[in-house]
């Protein structure tokens, strides 16, 4: 009896701890959502947008909102999903749909290497983590991570997932306004090619070696004028990575200064 | 257009493939990634950046009317903003923008 009483004031003052730690934690919790919403804002602009893009051209090209919600779902990818329209409506042959992913989302394996060491220890959403690192995830979360004292896998998941429901909201929006859109959207499918340029010339300025850049031009635009707008997409990725691989030879002049 | 069928094919094997891309360093690079996939890491993403410009400019009208004036001209909008404002977002509408009041209006 005596025994129980000793121990109950004990119990119960680790349970008033407990509560505290737990109502601190909550607090922080929120805190970390804030942070992560905050941050992630630009990233809400910018994947709504493209988001949009990528619906309309969908219905455009005959694809409805199961469809793009399937696509912006499983794939979450955005340049790959622009390039997939076309794959889609030329109605493209799976090896050259692999292929052309392979080689697009190709730097996806260097977010993820560089990831390794932060993800190793993120438990349960650490598939989800990877899974969902598209290229401007990617760079908030290099950015830094949650607030003082908060949680960072809370803070990555949150990040990723706020994304991620960007650009899948973006898109069937997209695919809602193909059918109501107020004004004639011919020539909308420029805005793929806007957004490669915009890419091409963000490189084009900060890179000190514009050798791959040139090199992807020309290989691709060789391909087409050998093989026709039908079939020069697998020829050019072949030309590319053995042009690239031949060049690997020399050292990059760029590359070095930047070490 | 693909069917249905070849259409679902198409998908899942983009989601297949970048999800392959996304997971492969955590299943297979554990310590240490081949120099050869670091530099092909390295150059791979711009050249890829040239290509897919001249895939989405693969059917343009060279040698008849319009002679490809209204992508030169909305490529120059987006190449201009982007060197000058580095807003992605920016460029990207105001060369669409453009291009679409060429193809409808003016060409």
């Amino acid at each position: 009896m005596s025994r129980g009483d000793a121990a109950e004031p004990a119990g119960e003052a680790f349970d008033a701890a407990e509560a505290m730690d737990a109502m601190n934690y909550k607090v922080t919790n929120n805190k970390v959502a804030k942070q992560a919403f905050l941050k992630s804002l630009p990233v809400m602009a910018g994947y709504v947008v493209l988001g949009i893009g990528f619906g309309v051209l969908m219905h455009n090209a005959g694809y409805g909102i199961v469809w793009v919600f399937a696509m912006s779902t499983l794939i979450y990818a955005g340049s790959m999903q622009y390039v997939g329209v076309g794959l889609l409506a030329g109605g493209a042959s799976v090896i050259t749909a692999i292929l052309t992913t392979l080689m697009v989302n190709a730097r996806h394996l260097f977010y993820s290497v560089s990831m390794l060491r932060l993800y190793r220890d993120a438990g349960r959403c650490r598939p989800y983590l990877i899974f969902a690192l598209t290229d401007e995830t990617y760079s908030l979360l290099c950015d830094g991570g949650a607030p003082e004292g908060g949680n960072d896998d809370l803070y990555r998941l949150l990040v990723s997932a706020f994304n991620h429901s960007y650009w899948v909201i973006g898109s069937v929006l997209g695919s809602l306004l193909g059918s109501v859109l107020p004004f004639p959207t011919e020539g909308i499918e420029f805005s793929m090619t806007a957004l490669f340029l915009a890419s091409l010339a963000e490189q084009w300025t900060a890179a000190g070696n514009r050798v791959p850049a040139l090199t992807g031009l020309i290989c691709t635009l060789l391909s087409l004028l050998v093989f026709g707008p039908e079939r020069f997409l697998i020829p050019a990725m072949l030309l590319i990575t053995l042009t690239l691989t031949l060049f690997r030879g020399r050292p990059a002049r760029g590359n070095e200064a930047g070490i | 257009m693909s069917g249905t069928g070849h259409a679902a094919v198409l998908v899942a094997a983009m989601a297949f493939c970048t999800i392959l891309l996304r997971f492969l360093p955590f299943l297979v690079f554990r310590k240490r990634v081949p120099p050869y996939i670091v530099y092909l890491g390295e150059v791979l993403p711009p050249a890829i950046i040239g290509m897919l410009v001249v895939y989405c400019l693969r059917n343009t009208q060279v040698l008849a009317a319009p002679f490809g004036i209204p992508e030169l001209i909305a490529a120059a909008v987006v190449l201009g903003l982007q060197t000058w404002k580095h807003n992605s977002l920016l460029s990207i509408l105001s060369g669409t923008a453009v291009y679409m009041l060429l193809v409808q209006a003016v060409f």
